[in-house]
C-alpha cells in the first residue's frame, strides 16, 4: 500500500495528461476504495480503479491500454514511450484543433497570415462590386473574391426557427395555469377575472450538417467549407458531417476553428481529417453509415438537415432511396443543396438525384451568396410544425 | 447493507437470477460502499434498468423508479401541489366566510396538499433507505440534469412554501442512459461509471439458463450463439439481452428443441425490432448466420 499510493497518484496524473477527465477528489475515492477490496486481484483493481476514474464510454478503451501500460511489472524507463504513442492516438481519436497547428498545416502561406478581413472593409465596397459578387458562382471566384465573399458570410445569421418542447412556462398561451391559479385564489381575490395561462416552451432548432467533399464537389468545397464554419458560428446547435465515400464528423475540428477564428486554413487541416477528400462518392452508404453510427446521437429533436451534394452517386441508387426516406422521417425538415441547381440548364436527371428527390423536402440552390441568402431567409422563416409529407415507401 | 466482499455480491445478484460479470458486480459493490450513485450506460435491453430492481430485491428494500422523458419538469420528477384540491379548499373557507389571506396560504401549502413525486418520496422514505432508479436520464432535458446534479450532491430538497427537506439516509441510487445523447461531464463525476456491454456467448448462455430454466440447454446454447453471430451484422437497432430472452420464451412456447432456419424466419420478429434490419436479415442471411452459429456450438461442446 504504501508504494501503491505515489503510483496511484502518478496514474492520476498520467491519464489527466492524456486528456481524460479526472478530478483530485476522484483519486481519494479510490484511496477509500481499496482498502475495501482484495487489491491482489489485478481485475478487482482494474474495475475499482476504472469505476471510479472513468465516466465517458468513450474514454475505455484508452483507460485500458494506459492501465496495461502502467501498471505491469516495473521495467525502468519503457512504458514512456508507450503511453506517448498513446497521446498520438487519443489526438486521431479526437482532434484538437490548435491555432498554432492551423497554421502550420495551412495549403498556402498567404491564405494562413491574411487575417479575416473585418466587416468595415466590406461596408466599403461599391453596391455594384458586391452585387456581381452575389451573382458570381463560387466554382469562378478568385482568391481575393474568395477572401471577400468569406467575410460577407460571416455575417449571416442562421436560425432554422424554433421547436417545442414539452416544458411548460407561465404566462401567456391558452392551458389554464393551476399554480397561479391557486396562488392568486388563496390571496384572497374574489373571482377569478382573468385566468392565467401557461404554454410550452420553445427552444432553438438543431441543424445537421452533411456536406459531399467529393471529386466532382472540389471547386466549391472551399466555399462549403465557409458556409459551414458560418453556420456553426452563429449557431450553438449545429452537428456537421462530411462524406464521399466514407463518413466523417467534423463537429469538433469546426467548433476548434471557431474558437481559433480561423478558417481559412482549415481546409488543409479538415482534408487530414476525411480521408478520402475528393475521391468518388456514394450518398447511400455515407447515409447508413450516419443512421447506424451517428443520427441516435445527434440527430434527436428534430433537427433541421442540410444535405449538400450534386447528386453523383456511384453507389446503389435503391440503396440511396431507402436511406434518405429514413433520414426524411427522422428530421424535421431535409433539405437539399444543390451547387449545380444554379445553373439554369440543369436537370436533376441523375439517378442519385432522381432516387433521393422524392424524400427531400426542399431542393434548392447554392452555388453563389445570393442563394446563400435565399438558404439563410428560408432557414429563418421556417415554420414550427413539420410539413406534411406523402407517406412514401422507398 | 453492504456487502463485505464483492464475491458475496455477486453470489446475492445471481441467487436473484441477474449474472453480473466481475466489473459490474466491482461497480456496484463501490457504489453501495462509498455511498455514491452509480451511473450504467449501455445499449438498450443489456439489463441497466434490471440492475436497480434485482438491488433492491438482494437489498429487501423498496424500488423507486423514475423514468425520465423529454419535458419532465420538477412538477413531475419532484413534487406538485394538488390544486384541484386547493381550490375546492379555498371555496370551502370563503363559503364560511372564515378566509384569512396569512392562515389561508400556510394551510394551502401544507403537507396535505403536497403530491410526493419520486424523488421526493426517495428522501422521504422512512426505513432502510430505498434504491432509487432514474431510468434513461438521456431523454430528459438538460435542465433536469443540471437540477439533478443538485440533489445527487445534497440529497435535500427545497420547497419554497414548506422548506428544506433533508434525507435521513441517503437513497441507493441507479441512473441509466442509451447515450442518445451525452450527458453532462459535471453529473457524471458525481457518479461511478460502468458501461454493460452486450455479454459474451457463454454469459449469455448463463443469463438464459438462469431466466429460462424450461429451455432445452440444445436450445439455450444455439441461441446464445446465433445471437452473438447476429450481432456482428450492421443493424440499425442490434438485439439486446432482454429479446433474446423472449425469442428463449417464444421457443420454448412453440415447443422447439432445435433451432432450424424456417423457425428462425418466422420469429426473426422478436430479436430485430427494426423493419429495415428485418428484411436485410431474413432469408438467405439469416440461414448463414445459423450456420455459422450451429457450427461455432457443436466445436465449443466438442
Amino acid at each position: 500500500m504504501s508504494r501503491l499510493l505515489p503510483n496511484l497518484v502518478r496514474f492520476g496524473r498520467l491519464l489527466h495528461d492524456l486528456g481524460l477527465d479526472i478530478q483530485a477528489g476522484r483519486m481519494l475515492d479510490v484511496a477509500r476504495a481499496l482498502p475495501l477490496i482484495d487489491i491482489g486481484r489485478r481485475q478487482d483493481f482494474y474495475y475499482t480503479l476504472r469505476t471510479l476514474l472513468i465516466h465517458r464510454a468513450d474514454d475505455l478503451a484508452l483507460f485500458d491500454q494506459a492501465f496495461r501500460a502502467f501498471w505491469r511489472p516495473p521495467r525502468g524507463e519503457r512504458t514512456r514511450r508507450d503511453l506517448r504513442a498513446l497521446g498520438e492516438q487519443r489526438r486521431y481519436g479526437r482532434p484538437r484543433v490548435e491555432q498554432e497547428s492551423l497554421r502550420a498545416d495551412a495549403e498556402s502561406p498567404e491564405a494562413a497570415s491574411a487575417p479575416a478581413p473585418s466587416p468595415e472593409k466590406v461596408e466599403l465596397r461599391t453596391y455594384s462590386g458586391r452585387e456581381s459578387l452575389r451573382q458570381k458562382d463560387f466554382g469562378k471566384l478568385t482568391a481575393e473574391e474568395l477572401e471577400q465573399a468569406r467575410a460577407l458570410l460571416a455575417q449571416f445569421r442562421w436560425e432554422p426557427g424554433f421547436r417545442r418542447t414539452l416544458r411548460w412556462r407561465g404566462g401567456g398561451g391558452r392551458r389554464p395555469d393551476l399554480r397561479q391559479i391557486v396562488r392568486d385564489a388563496s390571496r384572497g381575490a374574489p373571482e377569478t377575472l382573468a385566468l392565467p395561462g401557461r404554454e410550452r416552451r420553445r427552444k432553438p432548432r438543431p441543424i445537421v450538417l452533411l456536406c459531399d467533399v467529393s471529386g466532382s464537389m472540389e471547386r466549391y468545397s472551399r466555399m462549403l467549407l465557409q458556409l459551414m464554419v458560418s453556420i456553426t458560428e452563429g449557431f450553438q446547435r449545429v452537428e456537421a458531417f462530411v462524406f464521399a465515400t466514407r463518413l466523417t464528423r467534423i463537429t469538433l475540428p469546426l467548433r476548434a476553428a471557431r474558437r481559433a477564428r480561423a478558417a481559412s486554413p482549415f481546409a488543409g487541416r479538415l482534408a487530414a481529417l476525411a480521408p478520402d477528400w475528393s475521391g468518388g462518392t456514394r450518398i447511400g452508404e455515407a447515409l447508413r453509415a450516419f443512421h447506424l453510427h451517428w443520427a441516435r446521437r445527434v440527430s434527436s429533436r428534430g433537427p433541421v438537415v442540410l444535405l449538400i451534394s450534386d447528386g453523383w452517386d456511384r453507389g446503389d441508387p435503391a440503396a440511396l432511396s431507402r436511406e434518405m426516406a429514413r433520414l426524411q422521417r427522422g428530421c424535421h425538415r431535409l433539405i437539399w443543396l444543390n451547387p449545380l441547381l444554379g445553373s439554369p440548364e440543369y436537370q436533376p436527371l441523375t439517378r442519385g438525384m432522381q432516387a433521393a428527390l422524392p424524400f427531400v423536402d426542399d431542393f434548392l440552390p447554392v452555388h453563389n451568396l445570393a442563394s446563400l441568402e435565399d438558404l439563410a431567409q428560408r432557414l429563418n422563416s421556417l415554420p414550427d410544425r413539420r410539413r406534411s409529407r406523402r407517406a412514401r415507401t422507398p | 447493507m453492504t456487502f463485505p466482499t464483492i464475491d458475496a455480491l455477486q453470489g446475492a445478484l445471481s441467487g436473484r437470477r441477474y449474472i453480473a460479470d466481475r466489473g459490474l458486480a466491482t461497480s456496484i459493490f463501490l457504489a453501495l460502499a462509498l455511498r455514491r450513485p452509480l451511473l450504467l450506460e449501455g445499449e438498450a435491453g443489456v439489463g441497466k434498468t434490471e440492475v436497480a430492481k434485482v438491488l433492491a430485491a438482494v437489498l429487501e428494500t423498496d424500488l423507486i423508479r423514475l423514468q425520465c422523458y423529454e419535458g419532465l419538469d420538477v412538477a413531475h420528477a419532484v413534487y406538485e401541489w394538488n390544486y384541484p384540491r386547493q381550490l375546492l379548499e379555498i371555496r370551502l373557507l370563503q363559503a364560511e366566510g372564515a378566509l384569512d389571506r396569512r392562515a389561508a396560504e400556510r394551510e394551502l401549502f401544507s403537507r396535505e396538499f403536497l403530491i410526493r413525486r419520486p424523488l421526493l418520496a426517495a428522501l422521504e422514505h422512512g426505513g432502510p433507505p430505498p434504491v432509487l432508479l432514474i431510468d434513461e436520464l438521456d431523454r430528459a432535458d438538460e435542465e433536469f440534469e443540471g437540477y439533478l446534479l443538485e440533489l445527487l450532491s445534497d440529497f435535500q430538497i427545497t420547497i419554497p412554501e414548506l422548506g428544506t427537506i433533508q434525507a435521513a439516509e441517503p437513497p441507493i441510487v441507479v441512473l441509466t442512459s442509451n447515450r442518445t445523447r451525452e450527458l453532462h461531464d459535471a453529473l457524471k463525476r458525481r457518479c461511478l461509471f460502468h458501461w454493460i456491454d452486450y455479454p459474451d456467448p457463454a454469459k449469455e448462455l448463463e443469463i438464459l439458463r438462469a431466466k429460462a430454466p424450461e429451455a432445452p440447454q440444445r436450445l439455450a446454447e444455439q441461441v446464445a450463439a446465433f445471437v452473438a453471430e447476429l450481432r456482428r451484422a450492421e443493424l440499425y437497432k442490434k438485439t439486446g439481452v432482454s429479446e433474446s430472452l423472449d425469442w428463449i420464451a417464444a421457443l420454448v412456447a412453440l415447443d422447439r428443441q432445435e433451432l432450424d432456419a424456417e423457425t428462425v424466419d418466422e420469429t426473426l420478429g422478436l430479436i430485430l425490432k427494426n423493419q429495415e434490419d428485418v428484411e436485410a436479415i431474413r432469408g438467405e442471411r439469416a440461414r448463414g448466420i445459423l450456420h455459422r452459429a450451429l457450427a461455432g456450438g457443436a466445436h465449443s461442446a466438442g
